[in-house]
């Protein structure tokens, strides 16, 4: 009786084990497959003209993206132009000064904030920018995404700058140095590279997405040359082109979709192989 | 340190791309903007392709994002013109901060198109398809439509409805003569560039329902003529108003266009007409542009373009599957476009 | 504790040099401003969708949230297919992603060898940066097509009995749509439940394989029962994401406005509504309701954060990152 009981729990032991198994790696699958699409259909038209030219006419084929990648760019730009300096400097505030009491509201505000789906940030901006300024703009859709990024940069850079020993503040303090001196030379400076890692990882969250471009950067055939005017995006450029029924779009569609997850798998990988030691926490 | 080494190369990457945009801005080209049907949106993006040669200073931006969208944003004025298929309710040509004016420039048919085993030519009439719009007719081997396909070998499979799930001037064309032809459509859905469809399933853009169509067996939707052409997709042959099943094919919309009455503001309808070889469901399409242009510059180029468009942009119309205005409507065009001031 | 030691520490000021007091003090209140930002945000984000929604809740009040007719051109706008289309469609996803992603998360951090944790995890973190543009494309062109071919006919001759699985199959449906949004939060959901179980206490383990317990079982009596609440969190922040969802499932889930038992039939979300419409609704009462859209979908999604915040913050303190 004890006996089979004892089998019984040592055979429910592996099996869970194994049922365990099994889902990681149904959990995983999808990133092959989509890997693997991406290669297959796409990597056929990234070539030359695929970086350099602009979208053909409708029907034409041949032509490139380049407008497009060179659009996502501008926008991280200005993205970063307003995500960075108030993402870090609430990070900062977090970490060096405040109540208890407000960084735990702080904290959690951000957290909501960043649950707040993306498309949201669209109707906002459309309403606060893209209406009074009478035009869909470069400055809308880096705008939505700078948002996007405030509450992720906030939460990354406290993080970081929470690791820099306390020494390095009381021995600064000590040489009469300011607090906000001792903040940016030393406090900022020794936590740089978690900074930066946080900042590239909210860009390459924020390089996809295409649901609050809609309504703010428009896209762009053409390129563009000021930033008061609609610009193409690669995400947005990668929906357009994949609903619709030319197959030469499809093709492109494609290629677009994979060089845009390669860059964007690039900076993921890169960081975290670079910081490894920060993520590698003792379990 | 060595986070550093990825971010500057990011960091100069964006800047060699805002860095010359920012010197660029003094001699900057300029860009108009527009928006609106996805219907004429082959022409245009040739249209705006070609009149690069004939004026390099200037570049137009058009995104096709359906006709309901057009009017939206012309009315924002968020675009410097705004592009439709079905002309602007008067309703809505109130609201305009200033004078609209309807610029037509070519006509289109929407078609039939589906996706059949071995794609068989079909023949259906007006109340069939108000019926399969409807969701009453829900077998491809419905009695109505194998009597007017004879010889054809239908299968017993669901017919799946596919629609613009945008507001657009293709549904207007579409329900516009589904109206025109059932008293049941005109009260229960009526016309708009978006309606409530009683079935089916939506796709964004000509492209979307195209897409969905190609990727769907017994699938069966309406698009502008020429994506289904370039795309390859079947066109179903429609009766006419004179008992004809006819092809959409340029002949029969410019014979559509030839005896559809325009009136004055060129508003009007062409669904339905009483030629003999007209294809019924037919339309034109409309630029939306601002009688008083705000910026005179490109008020200015707005004008030079309109211009080009009507007297040499016409004749790319055929070769795209577009029926090109008739001469006489291209000179009362071109007097309306010289009232623009910039 | 070391830093709140510091903190009172240097609040005292060793000098009272008044240009010093100055530097500070404008630093001071410059972080502070742009850490109160958040709340800017939040409350702008409320603001702008009740403004913009305020003539569709004049006109339709609350009869817009029961409303199932969504007609443009007669002005009838009831967002019911929207809210059923998107609690259906998260409902789905959870479905299949709760236990992919727990059980995940147990073989990530009891059970896989020690080699296959570090790569196994950085796969889900790059699922997780996938865009959704690029898994709807996926989607559009690989997964509906093999769904249309293999599966749900398969679903259709099993399950037929069920009004779950009946009716015509187009491919795009709840249920692809339903997929879709599962794959995109499963890497969430095990992200935060890897990080809850691992602040589960050895002792806790210890003490259960003390008793003879297999390793299963530690997991289950001791790790699981332990972090249920932390778990649970993880599922509610998922079940946040998956609400807000859009492209992916705008590309496969068919947008129509309609109600119906079958997951094979097509949907429309909340958000996939504002993605196709928002553009291009011609009449002011249209657009507002549009607005009012993304007010509900925004009450919704802050409820949602707000109680998966308060589930991990309660139980996993300040240990649980902010998740990407």
């Amino acid at each position: 009786m004890s006996a089979t009981n004892h089998r019984w729990r040592k055979f429910k032991n592996v099996l869970m084990q194994a049922v365990a198994l099994a889902c990681a790696l149904l959990v995983v699958a999808p990133l092959g497959l989509v890997f693997y699409h991406l290669i297959k259909s796409g990597i056929g038209s990234v070539n030359w003209a695929f970086f350099t030219q602009l979208p053909k006419p409708v029907g034409e084929s041949g032509g490139g993206m380049a407008n497009a990648i060179a659009g996502t760019f501008i926008l991280l730009g200005l993205a970063a132009l307003i995500g960075v300096p108030v993402g870090v400097l609430g990070g900062v505030y977090l970490s060096e000064y405040g109540s208890s009491r407000l960084n735990w509201w702080i904290r959690f505000a951000a957290d909501v904030l960043n649950g707040v789906p993306s498309i949201i940030w669209g109707i906002v901006v459309y309403a606060l920018v893209v209406v009074p300024m009478k035009g869909f703009s470069a400055w809308a859709g880096g705008i939505v995404l700078g948002m996007m990024m405030i509450p992720l940069i906030m939460r990354t850079s406290e993080e970081v700058l929470q690791l820099v020993p306390n020494g390095y503040r009381e021995a600064s303090l000590a040489l009469g140095i300011p607090r906000w001196r001792t903040i940016v030379q030393i406090v900022l400076r020794t936590a740089m590279k978690g900074i930066v890692t946080g900042v590239l990882l909210a860009l390459a969250r924020v390089a996809g997405e295409t649901a609050p471009l809609l309504f703010t950067a428009f896209g762009n055939r053409f390129w563009n040359h000021s930033l008061s005017d609609p610009i193409a995006a690669l995400p947005l450029q990668i929906f357009n082109y994949a609903i619709s029924p030319y197959d030469d779009w499809h093709r492109q569609a494609w290629a677009g979709a994979l060089v845009l997850l390669l860059l964007i798998t690039a900076v993921n990988v890169g960081v975290r192989v670079l910081t490894r030691d920060r993520f590698q926490k003792p379990a | 340190m060595k986070t550093k080494s990825l971010l500057i190369p990011l960091v100069a990457l964006s800047a060699c791309f805002l860095g010359p945009d920012l010197a660029d801005r003094a001699s900057a080209q300029m860009l108009i903007n527009g928006a609106g049907a996805t219907f004429p949106y082959p022409i245009y993006s040739k249209w705006f392709d070609e009149y690069v040669k004939v004026d390099s200073s200037v570049r137009f931006n058009y995104q096709s994002i359906g006709s309901g969208g057009g009017q939206k944003q012309i009315l924002a004025e968020t675009v410097d013109f705004g592009a439709s298929d079905g002309p602007m309710s008067d309703a809505n040509l109130a609201k305009a901060p200033r004078r609209l004016l309807h610029i037509p420039t070519v006509a289109g048919a929407d078609v039939l198109t589906y996706n059949l085993p071995g794609n068989p030519q079909l023949k259906v009439d007006g109340p069939t398809i108000v019926d399969i719009f409807m969701g009453k007719i829900t077998k491809w081997n419905d009695p109505r439509l194998a009597q007017q396909n004879p010889g054809v070998k239908l299968p017993d499979d669901d017919i799946i409805v596919v629609h613009r799930s945008d507001g657009s001037g293709t549904t207007f064309i579409w329900v516009d003569y589904l109206s025109s032809v059932s008293k049941e459509w005109e009260s229960k859905v009526g016309r708009g560039t978006s309606v409530n469809w009683p079935a089916g399933l939506g796709g964004k853009g000509n492209e979307g329902v195209a897409g969905q169509v190609k990727q769907l067996p017994g699938a069966v939707g309406y698009v502008e003529l020429a994506y289904a052409v370039q795309n390859k997709l079947p066109c179903a042959h429609v009766k006419n108003s004179a008992g004809n099943y006819v092809a959409p094919t340029l002949d029969s919309i410019t014979e559509a266009l030839a005896t559809a009455k325009i009136p004055e503001d060129f508003r009007f309808s062409m669904v339905n007409p009483p030629g003999d070889k007209a294809y019924p469901i037919a339309g034109c399409t409309w630029l939306l542009v601002y009688q008083e242009q705000k910026d005179a510059a490109k008020g200015k180029k707005l004008v030079e373009f309109l211009n080009w468009a009507i007297e040499k942009g016409e004749s790319m119309a055929e070769s795209l599957n577009y029926a090109p205005l008739p001469a006489s409507v291209r000179q009362r065009v071109l007097e309306r476009i010289k009232t623009i001031k910039y | 504790m070391a830093k709140a030691a510091a903190k009172t520490e240097l609040q005292a000021p060793p000098e009272k040099l008044v240009q010093r007091r100055w530097g500070d003090a404008v630093f001071e209140r410059t972080s502070l401003l742009t850490a109160l930002s958040v709340f800017a945000l939040l409350a702008l984000t409320g603001y702008e969708l009740a403004h913009g929604s305020r003539l569709a809740l004049h006109k339709f009040g609350w009869r817009f949230l029961a409303g199932s007719e969504w007609n443009p051109v007669s002005e009838q706008l009831g967002a019911l297919p929207f809210i059923f289309g998107t609690l259906v469609s998260s409902a789905i996803a959870l479905l299949i992603a709760v236990p992919l992603s727990i059980a995940t998360a147990v073989y990530l951090t009891e059970l896989a060898p020690q080699w296959l944790r570090q790569p196994l995890t950085l796969f889900i973190e790059l699922l997780a940066a996938v865009p959704s543009v690029i898994l709807g494309l996926w989607g559009i062109y690989v997964m509906v097509p093999w769904l249309r071919e293999h599966l749900f006919p398969l679903l259709k001759t099993t399950f037929g009995f069920l009004p779950l699985f009946q009716g015509p199959i187009y491919g795009v449906s709840m249920l692809a749509g339903g997929i879709i949004i599962a794959i995109m939060i499963v890497p969430i959901i095990t992200s935060v439940s890897r990080e809850i179980l691992r602040s589960v206490p050895g002792l806790q383990r210890e003490a259960a394989y003390a008793l003879g317990a297999t390793r299963w079982e530690v997991t289950r009596i001791a790790v699981l029962g332990y972090a249920k609440k932390g778990l649970f969190g993880a599922v509610i922040l998922g079940l946040g994401r998956a609400l807000g969802e859009t492209m992916a499932v705008t590309m496969v889930i068919g947008n129509t406005p309609q109600i119906k038992a079958s997951l094979f039939a097509p949907g429309y979300t909340l958000a996939s509504v504002i993605a196709n419409e928002f553009t291009e609704a011609t009449t002011d009462v249209y657009l507002s309701a549009l607005f009012e859209i993304g007010l509900v979908l925004l009450g919704v999604t802050i409820l949602v954060n707000v109680a998966a915040q308060l589930l991990l913050k309660t139980f996993g303190g300040p240990g649980v990152k902010p998740q990407n």
